[in-house]
Parts: structure tokens; sequence; C-alpha cells
């Protein structure tokens, strides 16, 4: 018997905004002005959150700190799409997304200063708290989905993780079960090639990471992880497939990780400065500003009190971070389960 | 003798065997070309060459079930899972593989492994990054478990764990790596496993301790006629040597920076109980982390047992 093709794949590339600020017309997301201002005042307040974080912890007022710069675009542009409603599961480096969901800043810094009364997500947010152990997220949002379909609710979920996640187990029963069951739920990939010390092509052997969607029977596209209008477009249409029941998307991000893996890393140990120097010229900010400046929309001093804005935004929010009282010590305990254990209980009157 | 720190020691260690034995391979995340998260690793990919120093994508469980294959092959792997806190996802390999593999093949194959793991709590790391859930792995049969409280101890209690026909959980205490210096012999030398130390004698109370606690209790126990077990092993203690210090001073304190209930505490004091009791004179004691999760940063002193809490368990024995 001769052998037959069972099924042939093609992998989807988007990118709407090039390097020059240019959009595709045809490509171009419905967004107005006033929308894509935001954005941009998003991106650049996520930027300055992110440099101050990294000076605090430099100078002993933040713990740890893993640095977001490069990946603006991935988190602002997939975080603008979501409405109230959806459930959110970020990993522990989309604080991009967290600021463009309205979560309440001093709270964000309070995380990164080690005070868990931080992961107290405000009511009105549907964020889980952040994870730290890679990957293990995946799963949480094809229940939080599978519960969505079930209560019948328009509410869609979304997963954010990294491409080092991608080699975990957690990431491939999840997309799995998400296929299986047709799942309101998008994965957001954020691949900025790096994990650690590890480069991409020692992470996977695949040409992209979207091709792994089609393994599990789900629409896998790559997007430029720099252009917020790729982003955006490819979440909103991932949502409102979800919205519908047509299942769930994995999205990949490519886009690159400008900084150290955390403040107790050093980058320069593991690749090159010409690499981050190519990066830096993909500066998801810069490619925006230069789509605004063509509109007339954007100048060096418009940028500046844009610039200047989110620097009040973050100078009072480390003001109001800084300003909260030290946890009590009754803090370890309150919390650990609805009601405490006799032994816990004890614990907690001594401790 | 060289002054090592712990990072150094191990380092060593591990260089010292791979260049004595071919069948030693590295496996982890950032091992290789990074040298580690902790620089444990630093420079062995360089010596030895990317073959033998893997850095592997990131999947902890297929590093430790890679590990079991390696082993049943012949090989002496040494699976580094970056913090204690990620060891979860690696579990079922460690639990139901290089665990049972003697067992279950009747020992037609063996899973001679050392699973390195930094460990414990107090370095103001993110969350799953300060664990010490130790007695989870010492409840498997089929598994050891060390820990050393020194850049001494840790570099003979590795070589011996490295030439163990069976797997081993090494643990290091990450508050230590860098905080202790102690005349390491460049030459090679190994500690027993299943052996505990007297890190310091005395007569009047049994203080068992190890890794990063052991430097807290005796710090803590200056003005005390304490006899202070460093433990080294947890699976399997050394019983003799806890008996036998307890049938001398009547008394024993327990300290673990692990959470009090089912840890490894609990363990060594049925034993003292099934096997000293007649020689108590006071109740066993433990100092342990409350039974919460570990805390991040702004809370972690109070998690970990303090020096005023360790000598108040040493007043209250003592004055029973």
């Amino acid at each position: 018997m001769p052998e037959e093709i069972l099924a042939t794949f093609e992998v989807r590339r988007l990118c709407v905004l090039n390097e020059n600020g240019e959009a595709d017309q045809d490509l171009m997301p419905e967004l107005t002005d006033a929308e894509i201002r935001r954005m941009y005042q998003l991106m650049v307040l996520a930027r300055t959150f992110d440099e101050r974080a990294v000076a605090l912890q430099r100078e002993g007022r933040l713990g740890t700190y893993p640095p977001i710069r490069g990946q603006e675009a991935a988190q602002v542009g997939s975080a603008f799409a979501l409405s109230g409603t959806d459930w959110v599961f970020p990993s522990f480096r989309e604080m991009g997304a967290h600021l463009a969901l309205g979560y309440p800043i001093p709270q964000l810094l309070q995380y990164w200063r080690g005070d868990e009364r931080a992961q107290k997500v405000p009511s009105h947010l549907n964020i889980f708290p952040f994870c730290v152990a890679v990957g293990s997220q995946i799963p949480h949002a094809v229940g939080a989905a599978l519960a969505a379909r079930y209560r019948r609710d328009n509410a869609a979920v979304v997963v954010y993780f990294g491409d080092g996640a991608t080699s975990k187990g957690d990431f491939h029963e999840a997309m799995n079960m998400a296929g299986v069951y047709a799942l309101p739920v998008v994965f957001v990939c954020q691949n900025n090639q790096w994990a650690i010390s590890v480069p991409l092509k020692g992470q996977t052997a695949s040409a992209s990471l979207a091709q792994k969607a089609i393994a599990y029977g789900i629409e896998g596209v790559q997007v430029d992880g720099n252009d917020i209008f790729a982003v955006y477009r490819a979440t909103r249409q991932a949502l409102a497939k979800a919205r519908r029941g047509a299942g769930p998307t994995f999205i990949e991000c490519l886009t690159y990780r400008m900084a150290d893996h955390t403040t107790a890393d050093d980058a320069g140990r593991y690749r090159s400065p010409d690499e981050v120097a190519m990066w830096n010229g993909r500066d998801p900010i810069l490619r925006l500003e230069r789509f605004l400046a063509a509109r007339g929309a954007w100048s060096e001093e418009q940028g500046r009190e844009v610039l200047s804005r989110a620097t009040g935004i973050i100078d009072s929010a480390v003001r109001d971070m800084e300003a909260m009282p030290p946890p009590d010590k009754t803090e370890l305990f309150d919390g650990t389960l609805a009601t405490l254990t006799p032994r816990q209980a004890g614990q907690r009157k001594v401790r | 003798m060289a002054q090592l720190n712990m990072v150094q020691a191990i380092n060593q260690a591990l260089a010292d065997e791979m260049a004595r034995d071919d069948r030693v391979v590295l496996l982890g995340e950032d091992v290789g070309l990074d040298g580690g998260v902790f620089r444990v690793t630093e420079g062995l990919q360089e010596r030895f060459g990317a073959e033998r120093v893997l850095d592997t994508p990131l999947c902890e469980s297929a590093i430790m079930g890679a590990a079991v294959g390696m082993a049943a092959y012949g090989l002496r792997p040494v699976p580094e899972i970056q913090f204690m806190g990620f060891t979860y996802s690696a579990f079922e390999q460690l639990f139901a593989h290089a665990a049972r593999l003697r067992s279950r093949s009747r020992g037609r194959y063996s899973c001679p492994m050392v699973v390195r793991t930094p460990y414990g709590g107090g370095i103001k790391a993110p969350e799953l990054h300060e664990e010490s859930t130790e007695a989870i792995f010492c409840h498997i049969p089929g598994l050891k478990v060390v820990v050393p409280s020194g850049p001494y101890a840790a570099k003979g209690l590795l070589l011996a764990a490295l030439r163990d026909p069976d797997p081993v959980l090494f643990l290091e205490p990450t508050r230590l790596y860098r905080m202790l210096r102690e005349e390491v012999p460049e030459g090679d030398y190994v500690l027993e496993l299943g052996r505990a130390r007297v890190a310091r004698p005395g007569a009047a109370v049994t203080v068992i301790a190890w890794g990063s606690m052991l430097e807290r209790v005796l710090k803590s126990v200056e003005n005390y006629d304490a006899d202070v077990i460093d433990l080294l092993t947890l699976s399997p203690f050394d019983i003799e040597t806890v008996l036998g210090s307890v049938k001398k001073t009547g008394r024993a304190v327990i300290v673990h920076e692990a959470v009090k209930s089912c840890g490894l505490g609990a363990e060594i004091a049925a034993t003292i109980a099934e096997e000293a009791m007649l020689h108590l004179r006071a109740p066993i004691l433990r100092v342990t982390a409350p039974d919460v999760p570990v805390p991040l940063a702004k809370l972690i002193d109070h998690y970990l047992p303090s020096a005023e809490q360790i000598r108040a368990a040493l007043d209250e024995v003592l004055q029973y």
C-alpha cells in the first residue's frame, strides 16, 4: 500500500505594524484614536513601572524582580482586548497586563517587596495570583473555562505564560484538554526567546511555538509580539471566537526579553550584546511612536508629557507602597484555611 | 587545605567525581553555560563538555524521568531541580519510579542518581524558592535524603551520594551557600550516608537539627550544656547516635524549619519515645515553623525558628 498524506498544516504569522511604524490598513483593528493613545500611555506606564521596580530593587527597596522590558506590546495589547468579566491567569512577568487591567499599582509593587497581602486581587477583577511555578497555571485556565461554560457565562479565559512553559507537561495536558472540550480559553504565550539562560532553540526543536497548537486540534497563530496592533487583533478575535463557543486559540507573541531574567540574573553571561542591541532597535514602544508620529499624533514633546504623567503615577504608587505598614505576623496564619486548625490557632496565639 | 564556602565545596565534589568517573552526567535548567542560578555548577560544562553537563528545556518531570532512564542504562546522572519548590512536578518520577525501580524490577534495574536541589528559607526570594518539605521525601521508601550543614560535610556527603547504589535527594541549604567557610580537604573523602555527627558535645540536653537550622542552633546554645546532633542524613536517619545522646542527657529538642505537623521531628520524637522512653526526664519538644505555607520576605523571620524560640524550648525541658 502506498503511504498517504493524512494531513498537512500551515502556520500563520500576523504582523500589522512594521518596524517603521507603518500599519497594514487591511489588517488594522478597529481602534479609535483615543484608544490608540491609551495603548501608548499604558505601554509607557508599563515601561516606567518596570524601570522603577528595577531601580528600587537595586536600592534594596524591593525584592527580586522579573523585568518585563520589551514585552509591553504583548502584555498591553492582549489585556486591552479583555472585558471586565474575563478571567486572567498570569505567570509572574505580566505586570504590563496587570497595569492595563487596572490592578492597583502600589499593590503590584507590594508583591515584589515580599508582602503576600498584594495577592488579594481587587474584587472587581478576575485575576489569579502571580504564578511562580512555570506553566502550572495553564490547567487552571482550562478549569475556569469549563466552569464558565457550565454556568453558561459569556466569559472567556486568558492564560499567560512564556516560551519556557511550553516545555512543561502542564502546558501540553492543558492544551490537549482545552482542545478535547473545545473550551473558551485563549492561550497567550509571550515567547521572549529566553528562559533564564536557555534560548528558544534549547527549549524546542519546533520552527514556531504556534504550531504546537496543531497537535491538539487547536488554532495556533504567531503574531509579532512587538506589534501592539497584531497582538490586540489576534487576542480580540480569539476572545470573540471563545465567546461564541468556537473553541480555544493559542497565540504566540514573538517578542524579546530585553532585560535580565530577574534582578538576581546577569544575562551578559549567556547572550551577546549584539543580539540585545538588535532587539533594542525593535522596541515595541518606539514602533508605536513612529506610527503616531506619522499621523501627527506624537512629537518628542508629547512623548515627554506622557512619560511625565506615567512617572507621576509611579512616584505616587511608590509612596503609597512604602507607606503601607508591614504585615502583622498573624498574617502568616490568616487565610490558610477558612477555619484554622486547632494547632494553627494555638501557634497563631504564641508566634 | 583551602577555606571554601558550600558552593565551592559542592562544585569541587562534582568536578572531582566527574574527572574520576565518566558515568557522572549533570542535567538541569541553566546548569551549563550559566553555571546554575547559584553558580554551583560553574565551569563544569566548559571543562567536561555539553554532553556531560546538559542544559535542559524547562521540564522538571522530564529531567527527573530522564535521569531514571540514564541511571538504569548505567550512568550516574545528577539531575538538578533549580529550587525545591519545583520538585513537585517531578514528584511522580521520583516517587513512582526512581525510588521503586530496584524493587519493581526485583533488582534487575537500579537507579543510582543524585537529585540536587537548593532548599530552605531566609534568602528573601520569591514564592516557592524557600521550601523545606524534606519530610515528604523522607516518606518515600527507596529514596535517601541528605542535607549538609556546611562546606566540609557537603563535599564528603556528596561524594558518598554519588557513589551510592540507590537514588539520593541531596538538599543544599541556600541560606548557608555562601555564609559559612570551612577547611575543605582538596582530596577525596566520603562521609558515610546514614551517619549523624555530634556538632557540639554536651550532657544536659540533646538538640537535633540539620541544614541551615544547625547553624542557628549552634549560635543559640552557647550558654547551654547541649549535645547538638547534626543529622546530615535525614532518611535513613542515624537512630543509634540520636538514642545514644538522649540516653545520656534524658532530654531532647528537635529543631527544623519545616512546618510542625508530620515534619521529620515527629518521626524522630516517635522513635525516641519508642526506644528510649524510660531515659527521658522531660517531654520531647519540637521547635519548628508554624503549620502555614512559607511566607514571602516580609514575614519569613516570623516563620523560621528563632534563637529565642530554641532557647525557650531548652529552658522548658531543662526546668521540667
